[in-house]
């Protein structure tokens, strides 16, 4: 099974880079979304410790993971992500006081300002996948020059959801990019409990198209094989499997505890690897990037997160009786009773 | 007007459907080169090409999860589920998305879908065939749950659930397939969903059914009359929503329902009506409102199943008490 990277830990050079990387700007402007995205994920834990925000699920350690991909989509694709790809929502224009309202409970956060067909976020596992191929059924039998792109875990892998879409989506050639974050954990399960397989890509083979393995800590790689396998899914040779070997360095959830199940010296290894440092130690090498460019990055997404926090805590709740609003286009009037009933109006 | 059987109702409502609608797609294990395996699609594939009339892997959760996709694109995926004992794999993609697409992102994406599948016993099929879990389908917010007991209102409904811009599970009275007969006219003219039906109108007594036993319910109506009974019959049609209205006021004026489902007793569709009823209309009671079901057992093989379903004797039984009732 192919793996590919390019920038080793320390920042340094494996093999020659993909043509894109000697764009600076746009590799400096994967690196500020990553920043940018570990700031969020930190004020995003600190309103859900002080009650602030419900549950939420870190990026930390595979920020690399959905900025690489997103960075590689056009607007007019489909993005259909798991519930820990902020970092793919924001750079597709999704707010982050939108994302902060749907983890706060606000379904108003999922009618983002992001693009209009993309999916929300799906909280049970996998079962986005058949979507993807659904989506991407409709993009083909419309003959319309745009890709799906589904995300998922490796918890994601064992379910049946995942192989009954890649299994679909190989039959029809569907122009759908699948790519599983292997972050090593599902909540609990290591990845050796999920599968006897020596590497999730290869799970492409039995659905009938080709897999492989990225350095899911290395944006520039997870940029490159996504541009490949969305350039090739867009051209009309069927989709494509990417497996980002990455690590969860947080929590499962803030509802989780890592530490009870995960060595503490497997975590500080994989601190050596991640994809912010990695990235910041090529930029400053190639005289990209300094001090003071790092200080100004530091105080703007300090300020950005801020503001949106601001703009979340003070978004006026919406009226209870608002949950029958999209319950149907036109809400059968047994139903409308029992919205004036909630609105505290009575029924003649 | 021609005569038609309800499958065959059901495959020329699709076709008129695929021929208005470019948008309107067919998927399904077998639905395609084979027509379905009750012939439901027969034809569709050669008429509108396979990219629109598409045989699955065997895969459930894959077809409705696949609708959920489409329609989130804009197509109205009409997906062929082949027995209800199979659909429930479906019920993840049903619950957690199809039902509430348009609910989490507020109106930003919907889900024009239908999912059809045949539904009941009575055709001495093999085990896992013949249940009816319309209730548990009915109990999903924001989804739309249709049975059609006629070949007329076959045609109708599924235009309707085909057009309706919200997900519809198409629940489709096996027994009837062939059995029920009927004229037919492939006007395209929808009939509406979330109301129920008056078959035949009454003043002693309300009976209420849906899918295949209003084949059963209106016998026992014919007979009842006989012994100088007038029974209402309504064919409740569309469960979720279902039409209040109606029910209620055939029972304003009646005073007394028998509600018939083949479905099991405990948590059956049945104890939601009689609920509604006991709530909103004791005072017009006079009589206890009656259930006329299956029996909490398994739905059982072919030898016994008869002794399952509701029979015309059961549901006159069921009226002759509740109108004796003092």
């Amino acid at each position: 099974m192919r793996h590919r990277n390019y920038l080793a830990p320390d920042g340094s050079i494996q093999r020659p880079l993909p043509a894109f990387a000697s764009n600076a700007k746009l590799l400096i402007e994967l690196y500020r979304s990553m920043v940018l995205l570990r700031l969020f994920d930190r004020k995003a834990v600190a309103l859900q410790r002080t009650g602030r925000l419900g549950t939420y699920a870190v990026s930390l350690g595979q920020e690399a993971v959905s900025v690489g991909i997103a960075s590689a989509m056009r607007e007019e694709d489909v993005l259909l992500p798991s519930y820990r790809d902020n970092g793919a929502l924001l750079w597709r224009g999704v707010r982050l006081e939108e994302i902060l309202l749907f983890w706060g409970g606000d379904e108003r956060g999922n009618r983002f300002s992001g693009p209009v067909h993309d999916f929300p976020f799906c909280v049970p596992v996998g079962s986005q996948a058949p979507h993807a191929a659904g989506v991407a059924y409709a993009l083909k039998l419309r003959k319309q020059p745009r890709v799906a792109v589904c995300l998922f875990g490796d918890g994601a892998t064992s379910k049946g959801d995942v192989y009954e879409a890649m299994n679909f989506a190989g039959v029809h050639k569907l122009p759908l990019v699948f790519v599983v974050a292997n972050n090593q954990w599902a909540i609990s399960v290591p990845l050796r409990q999920q599968t006897a397989c020596e590497t999730l890509a290869q799970k492409a083979i039995a659905a009938g198209f080709v897999g492989e393995q990225v350095d899911g800590s290395d944006v520039v790689a997870m940029r490159a094989a996504s541009e490949e396998a969305i350039v090739a899914a867009r051209d009309g040779n069927g989709p494509r499997f990417i497996e980002a070997v990455a690590y969860r360095l947080g929590d499962h959830t803030t509802s989780d505890d890592a530490a009870r199940y995960r060595p503490a010296e497997e975590v500080q290894a994989h601190w050596k690897q991640e994809p912010i440092a990695r990235l910041r130690a090529y930029l400053v090498a190639q005289k990209m990037w300094g001090k003071a460019d790092e200080e100004q990055l530091a105080t703007e997404c300090h300020a950005r997160v801020e503001a949106a926090a601001e703009r979340y805590l003070a978004t006026v709740p919406r009226r209870p009786e608002t949950m029958f609003d999209h319950l149907y286009a036109d809400l059968p009037e047994v139903y409308a009773a029992q919205r004036r009933e909630l609105a505290g109006e009575h029924d003649a | 007007m021609p005569e038609a059987t309800l499958v065959e109702a059901i495959n020329l409502a699709l076709a008129r459907a695929m021929e208005d609608d470019p948008d309107v797609v067919v998927l399904g294990e077998d639905v395609g080169v084979n027509g379905g395996v009750f012939r439901a699609t027969a034809g569709l594939q050669k008429r509108f090409g396979a990219a629109r009339v598409l045989d699955t892997p065997l895969a459930e959760l894959l077809i409705s999860g696949l609708c959920v996709g489409m329609a989130a694109q804009g197509l109205k995926p009409v997906g062929e589920i082949q027995f209800m004992g199979f659909i429930y794999p479906c019920l993840d993609q049903l619950v957690n998305h199809a039902s509430r697409l348009r609910n989490r992102t507020q109106g930003r994406l919907t889900c024009p879908m239908v999912l059809r599948t045949p539904h009941g016993a009575g055709i001495r099929a093999p085990e896992h065939h013949s249940e009816s879990t319309e209730a548990m389908l009915a109990h999903i917010p924001g989804l739309r749950v249709v049975m059609p007991s006629s070949p007329e209102r076959a045609y109708g409904l599924l235009l309707a659930a085909i057009r309706d811009p919200d997900p519809v599970v198409f629940l489709e009275p096996t027994r009837l397939y062939r059995a029920a007969k009927g004229e037919v006219e492939d006007n395209g003219e929808a009939l509406p969903l979330d109301a129920a039906f008056v078959l035949k109108e009454g003043r002693d007594l309300t009976l209420i059914s849906w899918g295949a036993m209003l084949k059963e319910t209106m016998a026992a109506a014919e007979a009842l009359s006989a012994e100088g009974i007038a029974a209402e019959v309504i064919d409740l049609a569309t469960l979720k929503p279902y039409d209040e209205d109606t029910v209620l006021g055939s029972v304003a004026k009646t005073g007394r329902c028998v509600i018939v489902h083949e479905a099991a007793r405990t948590g059956g569709f049945g104890a939601e009506i009689a609920a509604t009823i006991a709530e909103r209309r004791l005072p017009s009671l006079l009589a206890p409102v009656t259930r006329v079901t299956g029996y909490d057992t398994v739905v059982p093989m072919a030898r016994l199943e008869q002794h399952y379903m509701p029979s015309v004797e059961r549901i006159m039984t069921a009226a002759r008490k509740v109108c004796q009732f003092s």
